[in-house]
């Protein structure tokens, strides 16, 4: 799921502690990487709702080596959160995008095996740069990539798109009406009027794309899973578990989503680009031509899944399973999406 | 009648010393939540001072818009309904209105400093 900034530390105590869990990381990593392996540090990063990601560093041969683990959370796969991958699958997708589409992920250095009793999960490297979007934003040092990343993404994206399907492992198929069901049933559970996102959901219903390709999508490409660095721009693509078969044109509109601009409004691709230059590298490097309205049908509809995600969120605040002050807040910035629903859907003075 | 402290006092009290005594001692998820937490009584300090008006101008929007009455709740119930089946439209006299002056002032209370906010407000 979207959200980073959230983490339930308490979680982690639940399972192994984190003197066991330390245990078993350094055991697997003698048994995959190296047996003279050591580990030197681990540290929780913050993480999905989905997904842990710790941080942590072996020494092998006197050299340290920087990787990250991702895995269930505390080991198991929450059957709730069905759209999310399996974490070998995960893996796989980013081998593929990899080796495939030469897209730049952080290698996969192995997969969990169930004896090295850390649960569902695998280690990949530690790729350096920021993914905190108010910095690459805003601070001075990202001044001269910036310009260039809707670029970057646009081409990118255009290559993730033209891996063949036959090539990717099992994912599941998710079209708009696809999309719009599963969030529509979250907002019915959820049980309170939004009258704003009753609007998109019939405007979404009534002008669904007709016959979109399918190809591979990414489904969470924006700020926040993009590792940039001020030499290179988009240093690795990140966070593949909620990649799908669907209408490709979808990660371009969820790159536009204005939650994903932080403040910067009137630079629609995450806030540091216009779309049309997302759009010519996309033709660019895809070959295809991008119907600018039909990404923003998918701008639409990513608005109102994030504006559901937070109540979906609030909803584990209710019913007890995260009682955290962020949950509980969280169900406040629905609104966020509400206007900027307005904005997309009835402008004012028009 | 209650007594003084007055109850938005109170939050600005908590959210005051959150930021200014509590936050700077904590680092991580701790000082992460405790701003979340300052930023949430923030809300609830702008919702008692403007909910009441705005609550009260929304209900008589909608009782004008659904020519019925009801509870706030009740009635946006029935504007959702409306809404879903195509009843009422954009083309709807007041519907477009209505979604803006309800969405405008949740915002003022829950994100004044939202990007599509502001813009919306020509700031």
């Amino acid at each position: 799921m979207a959200q980073k900034t959230t983490s339930d530390e308490t979680k982690t105590k639940k399972d192994t502690s984190l003197e066991d869990m330390k245990a078993f990381l350094a055991k697997a990593c003698q048994a995959h990487i190296d047996p003279s392996a050591e580990l030197m540090s681990l540290k929780r990063l913050s993480g999905g709702a989905s997904q842990e990601t710790w941080s942590f560093n072996i020494e092998v041969a006197g050299k340290s080596l920087p990787l990250i683990l991702r895995r269930a959370p505390g080991g198991q796969r929450d059957a709730d959160k069905e759209t999310a991958l399996p974490l070998a699958t995960e893996a796989a997708l980013i081998d593929l995008a990899d080796t495939v589409a030469h897209i730049r992920v952080p290698p996969v250095r192995f997969v969990l095996a169930s004896e090295d009793n850390l649960g569902e999960g695998f280690i990949m490297d530690h790729v350096e740069g920021e993914t905190i979007a108010r910095k690459i934003l805003r601070d001075a040092e990202f001044e001269a990539i910036r310009p260039d990343l809707a670029r970057q993404c646009g081409e990118i994206l255009g290559r993730l798109h033209a891996i063949p399907i036959e090539q990717c492992p099992e994912l599941r198929a998710a079209p708009a009406h696809e999309e719009l069901a599963q969030y529509h049933q979250t907002y019915i559970a959820h049980n309170h009027p939004h009258p704003v996102f009753e609007l998109a959901f019939k405007w979404l219903a009534d002008n669904a794309p007709k016959n979109p390709r399918i190809t591979l999508v990414h489904g969470d490409f924006r700020n926040g899973n993009l590792m940039i660095t001020p030499e290179v721009g988009i240093a690795a693509v990140l966070d593949w578990e909620l990649a799908h078969l669907g209408d490709p044109m979808e990660d371009l509109g969820w790159l536009c989503v204005n939650s994903w601009r932080f403040g910067q409004i009137d630079k629609p691709v995450g806030g540091f680009g216009q779309r049309e230059e997302l759009f010519a590298a996309y033709e660019k490097s895809s070959g295809i031509p991008v119907d600018p309205e039909q990404v923003r049908y998918w701008e639409i509809l990513g608005t109102l899944k994030w504006g559901i995600m937070c109540t979906l969120m609030y909803e584990a605040f209710r019913n007890g399973t995260d009682r955290s002050v962020e949950r509980a807040a969280i169900g406040r910035r629905a609104s966020e999406t509400e206007i900027d629903l307005l904005h997309l859907l009835a402008p004012q003075n028009q | 009648m209650q007594d003084l402290p007055e109850s938005v006092e109170i939050i600005d009290v908590v959210a005051d010393f959150i930021r200014t005594k509590l936050l700077p001692q904590l680092e991580g998820h701790s000082a992460f939540h405790a701003m979340v937490a300052a930023n949430a009584l923030d809300i609830v300090k702008r919702e008692l001072k403007i909910a009441p008006q705005e609550n009260q101008a929304e209900h008589g929007r909608l009782v004008s818009l659904l020519s019925s009455e009801g509870s706030l709740e009740d009635l946006n119930r029935t504007l959702c309904e409306k809404i879903a089946s195509g009843e009422l439209t954009l083309e709807t006299n007041g519907l477009k209105e209505h979604l803006w002056s309800t969405t405008l002032a949740k915002l003022s209370i829950d994100q004044p400093k939202y990007s599509a906010y502001r813009k919306s407000l020509g700031v």
